[in-house]
Formats: C-alpha cells, structure tokens, sequence
C-alpha cells in the first residue's frame, strides 16, 4: 500500500504539491522548535541548551517507529522507500566538515532558511555562504583526486545499505537500541542542562 | 514549543513524506539546485561539462523542476506561518557576547560556506542525511551524522569566543 507515490502514481504536479505541503510541515516545527535563531543551535554544543538533540532523536524514533510498524504490518514496502546510499569516506569528512560549519556558523541549510523567513540577517549570510561552498564543491568536483574521493566505495560498506542489513538483524533490533540510545540522551541531555546552562543554575 | 513535542512533530512529517513520497525531506538540495540556475545564467555550456553540474541542469533541464525543491518553498513558508503565529517576526541578529555584529556576519557566513561545501561532499546536510537517512536507519548516514557532531564538538571550544 506505502508508499503511495508508487501504488497511486501521482501526476508531477500532485506530486510536488505534496512536497510543498510537506514542507510547511517540515520549517512550521523547526521553527516552533526555536530553530530559526543561531545562538540557541550552537548552545547545543557547548551543552548549554540540548534542543538540537532532543528534537532530532525524538524525530529520528518517531519515524523510524512509524516505518519498522507500518512494514512489519505489511502495509509498506521498504525496498521502495529512497535510502541514503552510504560513502563512507566522503560521509566522514563531508560531516566533520559540516560540524565544523555548524559550530563557526550556527546555522545548518535548513534552520537557516527557517531564520531567513524570520527576518534572521545572520541566516541570510549563512545561505549565502552555503551557496558559495556549494559552488566551490561543485567547481572543484571535476578535478581527479576530489572526483575520485567523493566516489570512492568501501568494500562490503558502501551503496544502499541499512544498519539492520549490516548487522545482519531484522529492523525492529536495531531500532529497539537507537530508542535505549535515544532515551539514555534525553536523560543526559536533561541533565547536562541542569550542570551547564547558568541561566538554569541562578533559578 | 516544548523540544519533544516537536520532534515529535517533525518525525511525523517526515514519516508522511516516506510513506506518500517514498523519500525524506532535505535543505541543501534546492540550495545546490539554485547555485546551478544560476550558473545556467551565466553558461549552460560550463554546466554541460561539468559532470556534477550538468547532472542537476544539463541542456533542456530546469534544475528548480525536482520535488526537494517544492519541499524547501514549503519551509520557507512553513518557517514564516509558525515565525508568524508566534510573533518571532523582528530582524534580528543573533551573537555570542563577545563578538561585534560585523564579526557575527562573517562567521556566519564562513560556516555556511564550509556546512554548503561538507554537505554536496556527504551528499546531503543534518536535513537529508542525518533526519532522513538516519530514520531510515542508513548506514553512512549514521556515519556522516556522528561526525557532524564530532566536528561541532570537536572544535566548541576553540571557538567559544563566538558564542560564550
């Protein structure tokens, strides 16, 4: 039955109306998150304000949730879903140098497009920014020793592959562990705000 | 709104968009797509042998004709409606207290710059690969996620003076 773009075969347009509306979805709670302001994101990282986490794992569980359900009751066809397919060299440096962005910017591309609407001047830049090292990857990409690394394939870790298959369990093992993992956050997430924020500490 | 609520919020939107789309939600992709509609401007014929470029807006293609970036409208639009009903609307500069406002923009922009350059590297940002890839429990989306946090804490401290 799920997904539906595929047992329905939506027109083009439909099919992009949906995105749209998704999207609202989407910048609407990252947004009410407090998303749209830098100086709460990268309090995250000095454990001041754990928000980033909190709202990305309590994402993360409620979805996969919601696919290991709706496929164990047969109504989704998980070969269908698009998977992430997995580099993992260019996937290791490509994210350190995204945390490194995160952290001198404090914006990610989507909470600061989410700023940009909220008339953030700072979000402004940062877009910008992004589009300039995109620009940058995209010029330089050609060249052999880039082109090369950004396709490298690891043997037996790389292409459309799921932790379950990894592992060699079914999906719901691993899903039951990145909810321990996810719970135990949130516990310490709750706690390092209560040793790291002052702002908690005065009240 | 309260951190868990939202997320909660959030997977459910992105639990929709796997099961009436068969994909998840992203940032960084429309922001690619527009840096190709532009370089199109400029010379389709530069797009045409650039393998990466051409592949988003090779001749006859419109690289803003693709579902991530209908989706990216939507958040900007979604971004404005909660920003809106919770009178967050006033411009505003966000910085650490020791930095000028002058500085702020400059790093914002640098970090932009490398998130923009890391992000088409990973082949996605926190949006796409670690929010989508890691809920469909990805393999190298776990990998990329985990090293965006190494890398942010990983270098918190050197640069404190920005926020703290």
């Amino acid at each position: 039955m799920f997904p539906l773009v595929d047992t329905l075969g939506f027109a083009e347009l439909t099919d992009f109306v949906i995105a749209f509306v998704l999207g609202v979805g989407f910048g609407f709670f990252l947004e009410q998150a407090g998303f749209g302001n830098a100086d709460k994101l990268a309090m995250q990282f000095y454990f001041r304000d754990m928000a980033v986490f909190k709202v990305m794992f309590a994402a993360i569980v409620t979805t996969m949730t919601g696919l290991i359900v709706f496929s164990s009751l047969g109504l989704l066809d998980l070969d269908l879903i698009y998977i992430n397919p997995t580099y993992l060299w260019s996937g290791v440096v490509g994210g350190l140098i995204m945390g490194f962005g995160f952290i001198i910017g404090g914006y990610c591309p989507g909470t600061a497009l989410v700023g940009v609407m909220t008339a953030r001047i700072d979000a402004v830049f940062s877009v910008l920014g992004g589009m300039l090292g995109m620009f940058v990857f995209a010029e330089l990409v050609p060249l052999k020793p880039i082109m090369t690394f950004f396709n490298l394939e690891t043997e037996g870790f790389s292409g459309r592959l799921t932790l379950w298959e990894w592992l060699g369990v079914k999906p719901g093992v691993v899903g039951f562990f990145v909810m321990l993992i996810a719970v135990a956050g949130f516990v310490a997430a709750e706690w390092a705000e209560r040793k790291f924020n002052p702002k908690l500490q005065e009240v | 709104m309260n951190p868990y609520v939202a997320g909660i919020g959030l997977g459910l939107v992105l639990l929709l968009a796997y099961l009436i789309s068969g994909r998840g939600l992203g940032a960084s992709g429309a922001l690619m797509r527009t840096v190709v509609q532009a370089e199109k401007v400029v010379s389709q014929e530069h797009v045409d042998n650039n393998f990466y470029l051409s592949k988003y807006g090779g001749d006859g293609q419109n690289p803003w004709h693709n579902w991530l970036v209908w989706e990216a409208l939507g958040v900007l639009v979604g971004g404005l409606i909660s920003g809106a009903s919770a009178g967050r609307l006033h411009l505003e500069l966000h910085r650490g207290p020791r930095i000028t406002a002058r500085q702020r923009l400059l790093y914002a922009m640098l970090g932009g710059a490398l998130f923009g350059f890391g992000a088409r590297l990973a082949r996605g940002c926190t949006s796409g690969v670690a929010l989508s890839g890691g809920a469909t429990l990805a393999a190298g989306s776990w990998i990329t996620m985990l090293c965006i946090f190494a890398g942010a804490y990983g270098l918190a401290w050197f640069v404190r003076k920005l926020w703290i």
